[in-house]
């Protein structure tokens, strides 16, 4: 290992003569991106060669792309400086606070009504937690019970250290290198992430979540996240959190990569709540451009994700689900809520290439302010894909005549006997529900809520108990003060 | 003028040629048209011509349609006799009737109406400028096509027609558009005409506009009809695309819309090898209505692409689109339609629908329906399916003592049939729906049926 340590580190320094020092000791790289970066990154993390190559081969690719205009943004957003960006510091610790009286009494408000836990909160806020709240023995407990199960749950750096041979097999195989500009971008420099596998007729024993796994507590800037589940094997992840999360970067540029075997099951939960800007000029928000697809490669595999979209000034991504063993399932489930200056364009893409492949998209949009929302999603059939059958519903729901709703489906068949159905509807809030709610006490405010949550309730359900619980909660905080 | 395009290797060779015919039009017109074209063909070389990496071109391969080296229209007179007009007629239809061969004129040919002003839009250019100037200016500034805007810069004869307020056309206006091919010595020909109607308030017209060929041949026709409707006007355009299998036909549809106005598309689109269909409604008054109905049936390899552009601009609006597809052998049926509600287009009621069928493997349908919202007090809806013939239908009618073949002749026929019910003139519908029956599968068991 050390040889290997060493050479790279050579390999490194090598570089020298372009300017920047590559010190291997060094904490974090200064802002900019270069090949030496993408080096420092890759020996920082002691990878082997063939994973230096495979981001020397994307920073590359990513020099001759150009950043695509093509969502549907009404606001715009300013230009990202891909060289402002420090692209490698090593997990460090956020200033720690004392006590709870410290944080900001807004922030406590929002946890109170999401109703975290005190140990939770302070936690999130980045208070020091006490012994009693041990999550390192929590994480260790969990840890035991999966590799009974046989089941790997580890940082995807881990991975490629212990498990070569698997990261090797499936990493770029369902997102290639190449696949887009913030992919390959990711590609070239990820350093963190999560990496699954579940070996054959595994069930799981426990949601797997970010939340346990060590060393998780800042989320990467560039995370990568693979999932395997190999013949049979079933599994549920889950991603983020309902809590306001603080965060330095504004832009996130995530992988996550699916891979489910013959008759395997992976169902992926995301809650995403990052700060989304200011509330009338939309400054400082995230951008959230992720790339996410899941590919059913064995026949009668089945993907779900489901997706919960409140955070961040901008939310551009589609999960996706290439469908390619006979009889496979690709699910979406999504609501996304725009307020402020809020802007998503989200969607998913179902591809459909096996026989009696199935797929169902259900999308809830909340517009509110000046917030907006789009739908886009492609649903395609391929000659081959007998018998497939889509069902798409995306209604879009309107608060206030600041906001903007929009659909943008696109449905391409090759096959006579495919059905394909998509239905989208776009409404307000209908006064009568909302005289109904009065009527029996109920003010405006917690009328809307509930029947926004009504709204939703299709996807909610398909979170899991605890997630649903909390989304609901989410959704009413989130749609604070854009009722009136 | 013999100037002909250089036969372009891919389609931005095409522009300076065409540009260079967009100028020598503009020097023949008089100085506020010259002005119109001048800004018209700079807001073309601007865009240039579609190609596939633009999202309203995106499933539309455009590279069949800019190979051949086209040749002005004027390079391809051609002279047609009543008789050989005879196949188009319609039985028993009561019609006016003007009639283009190879994008002209042919007074001998046509049968005007009385009731309302009608004029070869070369004349009228010069005589009505008042009314012209506003509508072509309107248009030519709005548009974000490549070829609608070329058609302007090149712009054409075509028809004018005005109705005066409160005038109620007493029969419909056919507008015959033939084409004959050979007519250019075997060269491949163009035509950029431009129809432009203004309906006065309180005006009603009927208006149907039909593509035929007449001989073999490849040609191009890139036509803009725009029709302006007035306050509480009532009109109905029907576009009937029955060209030959080697027709390109670029088509677009401009509506304006006045308060409480009424207006009907109609498209029927048969023929022609690759055909685009543009419809753009503006509802710029309060409670207007407009109906967008439409129904393509692919066969061989014809590539049929619809595209609606709806505009809701004022509050109470009400438009409703039905597209139905029905494609066979290597066709490919591409929707698009897109709704638009401005901010102060509140109470608007808008629903788009689009079903698609497809009875070969080979084909092809893309569909995209699209909104876009920023009122709130607005219902939206779209749908879209593409699908097979009910089982359950043909298994009641096997069940029933029909053989599967004419049950699922009887199941075709009945999903292109609603989109012939919507249409109010009935000689059109009767004539459209023989058409039908004679490219459906079984045609000769439904006519027997009917």
């Amino acid at each position: 290992m050390t040889t290997e340590t060493q050479q790279l580190a050579a390999i490194a320094n090598q570089k020298y003569k372009y300017g920047w020092t590559t010190d291997i000791e060094q904490e974090s790289a200064p802002p900019g991106l270069s090949e030496d970066i993408v080096r420092f990154i890759s020996a920082k993390k002691e990878e082997p060669q063939w994973m230096l190559d495979w981001r020397l081969k994307a920073y590359r690719h990513w020099l001759k792309m150009a950043e695509p205009k093509w969502p549907f943004l009404p606001y715009g957003y300013g230009p990202v400086d891909y060289h402002g960006i420090s692209y490698y510091s090593a997990p460090k610790e956020m200033p720690k606070l004392k006590s709870l009286d410290e944080v900001d009494p807004k922030l406590l408000e929002t946890y109170e009504k999401l109703g975290i836990p005190l140990n939770e909160q302070k936690k999130l806020a980045g208070v020091a937690v006490d012994a009693v709240f041990d999550s390192v023995s929590v994480a260790t407990t969990f840890k035991k019970e999966l590799a009974k199960a046989g089941v790997i749950f580890c940082s995807i750096s881990e991975a490629v250290r212990d498990h070569p041979e698997l990261v090797k097999a499936y990493l770029g195989t369902v997102v290639p290198y190449s696949d887009n500009y913030f992919a390959t971008l990711n590609s070239a420099v990820f350093s963190d992430g999560s990496f699954v596998y579940v070996p054959k007729g595994v069930k799981c024993p426990m949601e797997l979540s970010t939340y346990f796994r060590i060393n998780a507590e800042n989320t990467g800037q560039f995370e990568r996240t693979l999932i395997i589940c190999d013949e049979g094997a079933q599994v549920s992840y889950l991603e983020g959190c309902t809590a306001p999360m603080r965060d330095e970067n504004q832009l996130h540029a995530a992988v996550v990569e699916l891979v489910a075997l013959r008759d395997a099951k992976i169902k992926y939960s995301t809650i995403q709540n990052w700060y989304p800007g200011d509330f009338e000029t939309g400054k400082g928000g995230i951008y959230n451009f992720v790339t996410k697809r899941g590919a059913c490669r064995g026949d009668n595999s089945h993907i779900s994700w489901t997706q919960v979209e409140t955070g961040s000034a901008i939310t551009w991504k589609y999960p996706s689900c290439i469908l390619q063993g006979d009889r496979s399932v690709g699910e979406f489930y999504s609501v996304a809520m725009t307020t402020g200056k809020q802007q998503a364009d989200t969607g998913t893409k179902m591809i459909h290439l096996g026989k009696d492949t199935r797929s169902t998209i259900v999308s809830k949009g909340i517009s509110a302010a000046k917030g907006h929302n789009t739908y886009r999603g492609l649903v395609k059939i391929n000659k081959g894909a007998e018998r497939a059958r889509n069902y798409t519903q995306c209604d879009s729901l309107l608060i206030g005549d600041t906001c903007g709703a929009h659909t943008f489906p696109y449905i391409e068949v090759k096959n006579t006997t495919a059905q394909v159905e998509h239905e989208a509807s776009t409404s307000k809030i209908g006064e009568d529900q909302v005289f109904y709610c009065n009527q029996r006490g109920i003010d405006p405010e917690a009328a809307v809520s509930l029947i926004v949550n009504g709204f939703c309730k299709q996807v909610f359900k398909e979170l899991p108990m605890e997630f649903a619980v909390e989304a609901t909660k989410l959704l009413s905080v989130s749609l604070e003060g854009s009722v009136g | 003028m013999t100037a002909t395009m250089t036969n372009p290797s891919d389609m931005t060779d095409a522009v300076p040629a065409l540009s260079a015919l967009a100028e020598r039009r503009a020097a023949a017109g008089p100085d506020w048209l010259t002005d119109v074209r001048q800004q018209a063909a700079a807001r073309f070389v601007e865009l240039g011509l579609p190609t596939n990496k633009d999202e309203e071109w995106r499933y539309t391969p455009l590279r069949e349609v800019l190979r051949p080296a086209y040749v002005p229209a004027e390079d391809a007179p051609a002279a047609l006799s009543s008789d050989d007009l005879k196949a188009f007629q319609f039985e028993g239809f009561d019609a006016s009737l003007l009639t283009f061969v190879n994008g002209r004129y042919c007074p001998e040919l046509s049968d005007p109406p009385t009731d309302v002003t009608i004029a070869p839009l070369s004349e009228a250019l010069k005589a009505h400028r008042g009314l012209l100037e506003s509508e072509l200016r309107r248009i030519a500034e709005r548009d974000e096509d490549g070829f609608a805007r070329l058609n302007s810069a090149v712009l054409e004869d075509g028809v004018f027609i005005h109705a005066p307020n409160g005038t109620a056309c007493s029969r419909p206006i056919r507008l015959l558009h033939v084409a004959v091919p050979g007519a250019a010595g075997g060269r491949p020909f163009m035509t950029h005409p431009r129809n432009v109607v203004i309906a006065g308030e309180d005006a009603q017209l009927t208006l149907i506009e039909r593509y035929v060929t007449i001989g073999e041949g490849v040609y191009l026709t890139n036509a803009v009809t725009q029709i302006s409707a007035g306050d509480r006007a009532q009109v109905a355009h029907y576009l009937l695309e029955q060209e030959s299998a080697e027709a390109f036909n670029i088509n677009t549809l401009h509506l304006q819309q006045g308060t409480d106005s009424k207006v009907e598309s109609h498209s029927v689109l048969l023929g022609g090898a690759l055909v685009r269909n543009n419809v753009c409604p503006v509802l710029d008054g309060e409670r207007a209505d407009c109906l967008i109905n439409g129904l393509y049936i692919g066969h061989g390899s014809q590539h049929l692409d619809n595209y609606m552009n709806v505009e809701h601009a004022k509050a109470h609006g009400d438009s409703r689109q039905f597209y139905k597809g029905i494609l066979d052998d290597k066709s490919h049926g591409v929707f698009r339609g897109r709704i638009v509600v401005h901010v102060d287009a509140q109470k608007t009621d808008a629903k788009q629908t689009n079903a698609n069928l497809l009875l070969a493997d080979t084909a092809e349908v893309d569909t995209k329906p699209q909104l876009e919202i920023y009122a709130d007090d607005v219902k939206c809806t779209h749908g879209a399916t593409i699908g097979q013939i009910d089982n359950d239908a043909i298994f009641y009618l096997r069940s029933r003592g029909i053989d599967e073949a004419d049950a699922r002749a009887m199941m075709i026929f009945a999903f292109a049939g609603e989109s012939l019910d919507r249409m109010s003139v009935e000689p059109i519908r009767d004539a459209l729906t023989r058409e039908l029956v004679r490219q459906l599968p079984r045609g000769e068991f439904i006519e027997s049926v009917l």
